[in-house]
């Protein structure tokens, strides 16, 4: 039963992944980021009670936790092009008249 | 049958279905991901079937636990992604139409990302 689940999680896993890789913009990529750590989460807990080990419950609740901060860790950069003090940023780069990047695609 | 083990028998029989039914709405949603024209037509099938899917599976989980820590942890995860799945998919869509993307329309044709709706991808 756990191993028919940790199938559909997988094959699920894979789908995400093909559109981690494809873009087309940042935003795509970090919706599929998002989803993937979800899928890992549960992995995560279904690997643990495969191989009867549920302690890997506690990895998969840090990993839930990280999975959350780290998706707006990488929002906020984009957005603001900086992650700690933005006390040096000017007001015209936090406006939302002047549209930075019309299609949020990535620079590369 | 003595009435332990039809309770048992009914335990399984749910928590099966419940990881069937989570794992079912996580490979739709990946479908959905992969498939969908742009944006934010993908945040809606990315974002809303995951969180659903995830806590069912869960909850499949904790079932299957019986009355342990294991099923406090269970739920804890899921109670934690029952309320960061939707606020991440909320910050994802705002970030993303703050700067500047768009969602597709009828009227728009091919212009801008994504076949018209109806052609094939």
């Amino acid at each position: 039963m756990f191993l028919a689940a940790t199938i559909a999680v997988l094959v699920a896993l894979a789908l995400t992944l093909v559109r981690l890789f494809a873009g087309p913009s940042l935003y795509d990529r970090v919706l599929a980021l998002n989803s993937v750590g979800t899928k890992t989460v549960l992995l995560i807990g279904l690997v643990g009670f495969l191989t009867e080990r549920p302690e890997f419950l506690d990895i998969a609740l840090l990993y839930a936790l990280i999975n959350f901060a780290g998706t707006f860790v990488i929002l906020k950069f984009f957005r603001y092009r900086a992650v700690g003090d933005m006390a040096h940023q000017s007001m015209d780069t936090l406006s939302a008249d002047t549209p930075r990047d019309p299609r949020g695609e990535d620079r590369r | 049958m003595s009435a332990s083990e039809l309770l048992a028998l009914a335990l399984d029989a749910a928590s099966w279905a419940l990881l069937v039914t989570g794992g079912l709405m996580l490979v739709i949603g990946a479908i959905g991901l992969l498939r969908f024209p742009d944006f934010y037509t993908r945040l809606h099938a990315g974002g809303v079937i995951d969180t659903l899917g995830a806590d069912l599976m869960l909850l499949g989980m904790a079932l299957q636990a019986g009355f342990s820590l294991v099923t406090v942890k269970l739920l804890l995860i899921g109670l934690f992604l029952f309320f960061t799945s939707p606020t991440s998919t909320h910050a994802t869509a705002n970030a993303a139409y703050f700067a500047g993307l768009r969602p597709v329309t009828a009227d728009d044709g091919d212009k801008d990302g994504g076949p018209k709706p109806g052609e094939p991808a």
